[in-house]
């Protein structure tokens, strides 16, 4: 915030006339109309949910009737429950690894599209942004197709250059191997873009300077470009991380978190214990310790910047 | 919060232009001899990286040109053999894909035009605005990317209920006008917009809110259209809203009604694929049109939704 216009600051002195004190309010009511609508959504679909979610983590609701307060008794439960630890170690594997392959996928097509030497950028550029128009359920559609374990494509080029068709559905470890690439071909173009406008903000000369200094284009990569792009990759690895920990859709396309229950992610998890089993006081506890899971992440990004800035 | 544009702009180009001139036809040169020589194995490798990411699209939609017994039969060739459209009917005749179809597009457009233009309302006050009220409320806003509704889908679900809005399509309308990434969008390019501008107008005696709809919006058109398709994609895409809020299958979304084609016992791969690109088609479309918005667009000032 560098440029705000300061309303008078209040209590002026003898000089504080009617037509200033209507000034003031001018610059009072106006912003609170234009914020009105807004504040009032942010109160009813961020705050209500919010604290009725809290609630109902202390009580053993289940859609219907009273609340019946039983304490921590669904936290306790919750500790001790293997497929809720399941899950959340799930979505953790899956975050570590689709994290890092979205970032390196999303920096190195952004650095070859801002590469003068490279040749029809601006095709290739619409080419890798399609994706990002396709929503995650068909993006799970087109994966699960192109690796079906018995009609698919990858399989069908396997077995023609003399490999046995490898099964991407009935293996935990693959299937889940799928949804990262799948993730990363979904994900690649948004932050494609952003790493695209970072690089496009870093002075020439300086790369020149490096240049005449000596430095190779993997060091330049690495000391000046990166540094300068700092801003951008924090933002681009927290966004795909709390992107990772509650996807949902793609995988309930993709795998709908098979084989069997071996690839639920933490989100599934809550919308099965807390919608088709309707156990609602249950899975809100485990959508408070997601929160936590996520507030943890995001503090520690803030720390990041903090020691940056 | 860390965007790009919070970088210092590009002031150290214009440093030294005296140095530079020499360093630059040295550099130049020698660029440009590295250039030619880099020039094809890089152009090579995009277009390799291009191919791989236009595969899996290309294969499905070549796929969804062939008829139900060439999906399965063995050796798969890329282009069909024989070209049909069997496919596309199926799905628009046997799913009741137009009403579908006519559902996303109502919840799309209504929420989009509601959130661009709320979106501009608050992201304009927040930015020429200083008072302890819309301080507040930015914090408020960067607090909701922190809280998706996937975390609170019960809670949601029972306030959704309680307001009446349970299997409506306004039901899913109404929460999804207020987004964060929006009103960032908007603060952010009103942060740039010199306040010379909103104090002559003052001067001038305008009302405040004359300001904002007669000079700072027309202002915005860019970020406008930019936030505009944006938001159309992210309705059009969207699963877990429609999910938690409708029921009723005459209300389903594209979304949901893929879903329970894919979730089915067995998936009826030609109408599966069919509808998907019958699906995807609106968007491509309204891409194609308004390309430069998204991809010149700065998105940096706003987050992903």
């Amino acid at each position: 915030m560098t440029t705000t216009v300061a309303p008078g600051a209040p209590g002026k002195g003898a000089l504080g006339t009617k037509s200033q004190q209507k000034r003031r309010n001018r610059y009072v009511i106006a912003p609170l109309i234009l914020i009105g609508v807004n504040v009032v959504l942010f109160l009813v679909f961020f705050v209500w949910p919010g604290a009725l979610g809290l609630l109902y983590s202390f009580t053993d609701y289940r859609g219907v009737g009273k609340l019946n307060f039983i304490g921590l008794a669904n936290f306790q439960k919750l500790f001790a429950d293997g497929t809720f630890y399941a899950a959340l170690g799930r979505t953790f594997v899956y975050t570590v690894l689709s994290v890092p392959l979205v970032y390196v996928c999303s920096l190195g097509v952004a650095a070859l599209l801002v590469s003068k030497a490279v040749r029809g950028r601006t095709a290739a550029k619409i080419v890798i942004f399609l994706p990002w128009l396709i929503s995650p359920i068909v993006v799970g559609v087109i994966w699960k197709w192109l690796f079906g374990q018995d009609f698919g494509f990858v399989n069908f080029i396997i077995s023609t250059l003399g490999g046995s068709p490898v099964p991407w559905s009935s293996n935990g470890n693959l299937a889940l191997t799928v949804v990262i690439f799948a993730s990363a071909w979904g994900g690649t173009a948004f932050n494609m873009l952003l790493f695209i406008a970072a690089l496009k903000n870093i002075p020439e000369a300086l790369l020149e300077a490096a240049e005449l200094d000596g430095a190779n284009a993997w060091q330049r990569f690495l000391n000046v470009t990166l540094p300068g792009i700092a801003p951008t990759s924090f933002m681009v690895i927290l966004l795909s991380t709390i992107h990772a920990m509650k996807e949902f859709a793609m995988i309930q396309a993709l795998t709908n978190g098979g084989p069997g229950t071996e690839n639920t992610l933490i989100v599934q998890y809550i919308y099965k214990t807390g919608f088709e089993q309707s156990k609602v006081g249950y899975a809100s506890a485990a959508s408070m310790v997601l929160m936590v899971v996520l507030l943890a992440i995001a503090l520690i990004q803030l720390r990041f910047n903090r020691k940056k800035g | 919060m860390a965007t790009a544009a919070n970088l210092p702009p590009v002031v150290a180009a214009e440093a030294a232009p005296g140095a530079e001139k020499v360093e630059s036809i040295r550099g130049k040169r020698g660029n440009r001899e590295g250039r030619a020589k880099l020039s094809v194995p890089l152009t090579v490798l995009m277009w390799l990286i291009a191919a791989v990411y236009a595969l899996p699209l290309l294969w499905f939609l070549l796929s969804s040109f062939k008829p139900g017994s060439e999906l399965f039969s063995y050796p798969l060739s890329m282009l069909p053999r024989e070209w049909t459209f069997q496919g596309f009917v199926d799905a628009w005749e046997r799913v009741d894909f137009a009403q579908y179809f006519l559902n996303t597009a109502t919840v799309a457009i209504v929420t989009t035009l509601l959130t661009v233009f709320f979106s501009a309302c608050t992201g304009y006050a927040l930015a020429k605005y200083n008072n302890k009220g819309t301080r507040l409320f930015f914090v408020c806003i960067l607090a909701t990317t922190m809280l998706p509704t996937e975390v609170i889908l019960n809670p949601t679900f029972s306030v959704i209920r309680d307001l009446g809005l349970y299997n409506s399509l306004a039901g899913i309308i109404v929460p999804s006008v207020l987004t964060a990434t929006g009103v960032f969008m908007f603060r952010q390019f009103f942060l740039t917009v010199p306040d010379d501008l909103l104090h002559s107008a003052r001067i001038d005696g305008a009302s405040e809110l004359a300001i904002f709809f007669r000079i700072m919006l027309p202002l915005s058109r860019p970020i406008l259209f930019t936030l505009a398709i944006f938001s159309f994609q992210w309705r059009w895409n969207d699963y877990i809203w429609p999910l938690i809020v409708l029921n009723d299958p005459k209300w389903y979304t594209l979304q949901l009604a893929l879903r329970s084609i894919v979730g089915a016992e067995n998936i009826d791969w030609p109408v599966l694929l069919g509808a998907s690109v019958i699906s995807i088609l609106p968007l491509v479309l309204v891409f194609f049109v308004f390309q430069k918005y998204v991809l010149n667009a700065d998105v940096s000032a706003g987050l992903k939704d």
